[in-house]
């Protein structure tokens, strides 16, 4: 398996998720620089958490139209597996590679916390080594993470199983008290209709080792690769 | 030389957590007729442009595919000579 993270100006939890995937599940991994500009010959990319171009404008608005995000689109299109984690979320949505957008958390701090999640759909390449409706523990670490969506997009997105991710609490209850942000149905985490893209503001990057407290996050990136596996 | 003032604000539809937070605010100083704020963002661009129908037609543009997120924002402006 060959993955690859995308290095913008302003990444933070690039050499995270290199070191996940190269020491953790001992997959092979490259950087990609944010112009890299030819044809991506990997099996997963991943865009990470970070601050691309300091965030100034909105959070991923120039990082989308790096020269590297074409080729990304192209191997999108072609099938290929994106994950997008935090700032790498707020990339694909405004990358349209995602619908909707994320606004700034409705009590305007930055949050950094542990937050129960809810994997209400275990059929997507990056949830299926999860249990429908299992509850995990990721931290969270964001400012702009309030999901917001137009109400016909969000009906189309229910009916197509696109919502993978929910704030809940430990017993997975989801109401406003278990939304950190204010998103929309509490949704912390998306993929595209045909499932080969997924966002989410959770960072299992830092939730993969028994080291940092909790392993709940390990299996985003074995899931991948069991997909990836029997394909 | 064209000046464009670009103003950028989220859709009446989306939240706007800022807004709600000035608007907080305002009250506790003291305004209490103060019925609702929108926080947006001021942008002002100078073209090498003496075409004013050629500016606003790049200057939609910028708006359409940078400036602006139409998922949750909406935008106007003013193109003046500078």
């Amino acid at each position: 398996m060959k993955f690859g993270v995308v290095v913008f100006p302003g990444s933070n939890c690039d050499s995270d998720c290199y070191h996940v995937i190269k020491d953790v599940i001992n997959e092979h991994v490259e950087y990609i620089w944010h112009d890299y500009n030819e044809k991506l010959d990997f099996d997963c990319i991943i865009l990470p958490g970070g601050f691309s171009y300091g965030d100034y404008l909105r959070a991923g608005a120039i990082a989308r139209f790096s020269k590297v995000m074409p080729r990304i689109e192209e191997f999108a299109q072609n099938g290929g597996l994106v994950i997008g984690i935090c700032n790498g979320f707020q990339i694909l949505t405004e990358s349209h590679l995602l619908p909707g957008a994320l606004i700034r958390n409705k009590n305007l701090k930055f949050i950094c916390s542990d937050q129960y999640v809810k994997v209400v759909n275990n059929k997507t390449p990056f949830t299926n080594l999860y249990k429908k409706n299992e509850v995990i523990n990721l931290p969270i670490a964001h400012g702009e993470g309030n999901y917001v969506v137009d109400e016909a997009t969000l009906q189309e997105m229910i009916k197509n199983e696109q919502i993978v991710l929910q704030y809940c609490d430990k017993n997975g209850n989801i109401n406003e008290d278990t939304n950190p942000n204010g998103s929309i149905l509490n949704i912390a985490g998306i993929c595209n209709k045909e499932k080969n893209v997924f966002g989410l503001m959770p960072h299992p990057e830092r939730s993969s080792e028994k080291l940092l407290g909790c392993e709940d996050g390990k299996r985003i990136f074995l899931s991948i690769i069991n997909y990836l596996k029997s394909r | 030389m064209l000046k464009a003032e670009i103003f950028v604000y989220l859709k009446k539809s989306i939240s706007d957590p800022p807004g709600i937070a000035v608007l907080n605010s305002l009250k506790s100083l003291g305004f209490e007729n103060v019925e609702k704020v929108r926080m947006g963002k001021y942008i002002v661009v100078y073209l090498n442009e003496n075409d004013i129908e050629k500016a606003k037609e790049q200057v939609t543009l910028m708006c359409e595919k940078l400036l602006c997120n139409p998922v949750m924002e909406e935008y106007k402006f003013n193109i003046s000579e500078e």
